[in-house]
């Protein structure tokens, strides 16, 4: 196990490098210089090459890269240039909001998607089978930005249960929460639905286990048969699916926090790409994907911990 | 051994590939689910393609003496946007911006995707290469690398087409890769390259045929993700810029009237999600019609 955890932070912290040098390349083959956009397209040829110079720009690109590494390492990801504020100061101002966000769907998506699961497939063919799986093909095709605008439609213009958007206040009053639960569903929704079709399969799979009949055999409970025996082994591919699922999430919550004017990762990321603010790029992409291959890391070793049949070799 | 295997080998016969398609369309006719997304489809395509022949007014027309008007409107079947503009005539032809995105960047993804697949299977020298690309571009969750593709390239539709079959190029790329390495220890494969076939005519001819079931099934469940995917970075103002007829940003031009006209937002909507729908039940009726056992997991 402690190789198997050696060898996957290796390969994490190459994957990291190797995002790192994708992200900073990318600003770099990007059309459009920097003191331009800094100085304003008035702005003299002297005070470009100025600020080319005090960016560092005037070096050769690989020691450009290190230099920007260099900066990661502490802490430090450049200025925006719309701004002149710190990107890590930008990111981090943001960032509640969307990790508020991610986790909150992420436990929507989950409660619903095992219980759908489960139901489904301890009632196999019956209605609510039926049902649950035709809500779960439709929640995996439903646009999340156009199922938030409905929800604000139905919940928020329409019956005024929730407010139309934001998520400024504190997530343990009672209006943090309303604020939290319209855009929780809209981007969990699809995370259900996979969580659902998984569980379900998972779960008919173990059911129709040798072990499983065994214990019905020997006059285990049906309760007992399902809640103990078999749910703990379903989980297993179940469990992969959310950990990969909460990655996705970082991504989704770009368009949600669009859809209900939200303060975070994803807002400050699309107003950079319209600006052209590259420093502000970079670092919200580098974080996302550093998030999302860390969890996904975590997920493979969890994975290995709760399953020893697993092995990596 | 395998001199024999090379001798005794036969090309299979055309009828028993016709046989093997016709039983795959005969299990996906037996799927439901699979015959309403098959239906839905042809129903695109057919709105996509006499565009010009189902509407009365331009997506484009502006009629400011006609804004806001409501679903079943006389002249109107869908009602009119903010611009007295059509909503049927842009739902029509939004169908044909959504197939032509869709088709594109499955079809460039598809096009690396197997190119770098075959590679990485077939050359071993160029497996761990190909495949350490492939894993950094899965590092990135695909929203995030279509959006950082658009960063580079700029906001627009094309753009949008790029970033899609960029993301799309690893799943394929994984797929092709292991069908590959299972088809290529076959002994047929063996069989050809001991009467001395050369690499490409194996990869092309012999390797690459047997490789299209699940690349068949990718390509159709990717459709649905290009769909929604292109709506949605156009929802952001990153794809299709006004006045295009696009379903994302159709929907983008409803949210600031949700009060007053809520089905400029409603009616593409409802549109996105049949047709991503459609792609996913045919998609999961191909892969069962065409092998129970396959695996698709990326």
């Amino acid at each position: 196990m402690i190789s198997l955890v050696a060898r996957r932070i290796l390969q994490l912290i190459l994957l990291l490098l190797g995002i790192s040098f994708i992200v900073f390349m990318s600003m770099y083959i990007a059309p459009g210089d920097p003191a331009t956009v800094i100085a304003g397209p008035t702005a003299s040829a002297s005070d470009l090459e100025a600020i080319r110079t005090n960016l560092g720009l005037d070096k050769p690109v690989l020691e450009q890269y290190f230099n920007y590494l260099g900066g990661i390492l502490h802490g430090d990801f450049g200025y925006s240039y719309q701004t002149g504020q710190t990107v890590t100061d930008a990111i981090l101002t943001r960032f509640p909001n969307t990790l508020k966000l991610a986790i909150a769907s992420m436990i929507v998506a989950t409660i619903i998607g095992i219980v759908a699961g489960i139901i489904s497939a301890i009632k196999q063919n019956s209605w609510i089978d039926v049902t649950s799986t035709t809500i779960a093909l439709f929640g995996v095709s439903i646009p999340n930005f156009w199922l938030g605008a409905m929800l604000i439609l139905i919940f928020s213009v329409n019956l005024q249960w929730f407010p139309v958007g934001g998520l400024n206040e504190s997530i343990f009053s009672i209006s943090g929460i309303k604020q939290l639960i319209l855009p929780a569903i809209t981007l969990g929704t699809a995370s259900a639905a996979l969580i659902a079709r998984m569980s379900r399969s998972s779960m008919l799979e173990i059911i129709q286990s040798d072990y499983i009949r065994t214990a019905k055999a020997k006059g285990v409970k049906q309760k007992s048969l399902i809640w103990v025996h078999a749910l703990r082994n379903a989980m297993i591919p179940v469990i992969t699916v959310i950990g990969i699922n909460f990655g996705s999430l970082l991504g989704g919550t770009i368009i949600t926090e669009q859809v209900f004017a939200i303060n975070g990762i994803g807002r400050l990321m699309i107003d950079a790409i319209a600006s052209r603010d590259f420093p502000i790029v970079q670092g919200t992409v580098l974080l996302v994907a550093a998030i999302f291959v860390t969890v996904n890391l975590i997920v493979d070793i969890i994975y290995a911990l709760i399953d020893p049949r697993i092995s990596y070799d | 051994m395998q001199d024999n295997a090379a001798l005794n080998w036969k090309k299979p016969k055309a009828k028993k590939k016709e046989k093997m398609l016709i039983q795959t369309i005969k299990r996906l006719l037996k799927n439901k689910l699979a015959v309403l997304g098959l239906v839905i489809i042809v129903l695109q395509v057919i709105l996509a393609v006499f565009a010009p022949v189902l509407v009365n007014y331009s997506p484009y027309e502006q009629n400011l003496s006609e804004t806001q008007l409501g679903i079943g409107s006389p002249e109107h079947l869908l009602g009119t946007d903010n611009y007295g503009r059509d909503i049927w005539s842009r739902l029509v032809y939004g169908t044909r911006i959504s197939l032509i995105v869709g088709i594109s960047s499955v079809g460039l993804g598809l096009i690396g995707g197997l190119t770098l697949g075959l590679l990485s299977g077939y050359y071993r020298k160029l497996d761990g290469v190909i495949m350490r690309i492939v894993d950094l571009l899965f590092a990135f969750p695909g929203i995030l690398l279509a959006m950082l593709i658009i960063a580079i390239l700029g906001t627009s539709i094309v753009n949008v087409a790029i970033a899609i079959s960029i993301w799309s190029i690893p799943g394929c790329a994984r797929i092709v890769r292991g069908s590959v390495l299972s088809i290529k220890k076959q002994e047929y494969i063996l069989a050809m390259k001991s009467i001395g076939a050369s690499n490409s005519r194996i990869i092309l001819k012999h390797i690459l045929p047997n490789c299209l079931a699940p690349i068949i099934v990718f390509a159709t469940m990717r459709m649905a993700t290009t769909i929604l995917s292109t709506s949605a970075l156009s929802f952001l103002g990153l794809g299709a810029q006004p006045p295009t007829p696009e379903w994302g940003a159709m929907i983008a031009d409803g949210q600031d009237f949700m009060w007053t006209a809520p089905h400029m937002s409603i009616v593409p909507g409802i549109a996105i999600m049949l047709v991503v729908f459609a792609f996913n039940v045919v998609g999961d009726g191909l892969r069962d019609a065409l092998d129970p056992n396959m695996n698709l997991d990326v």
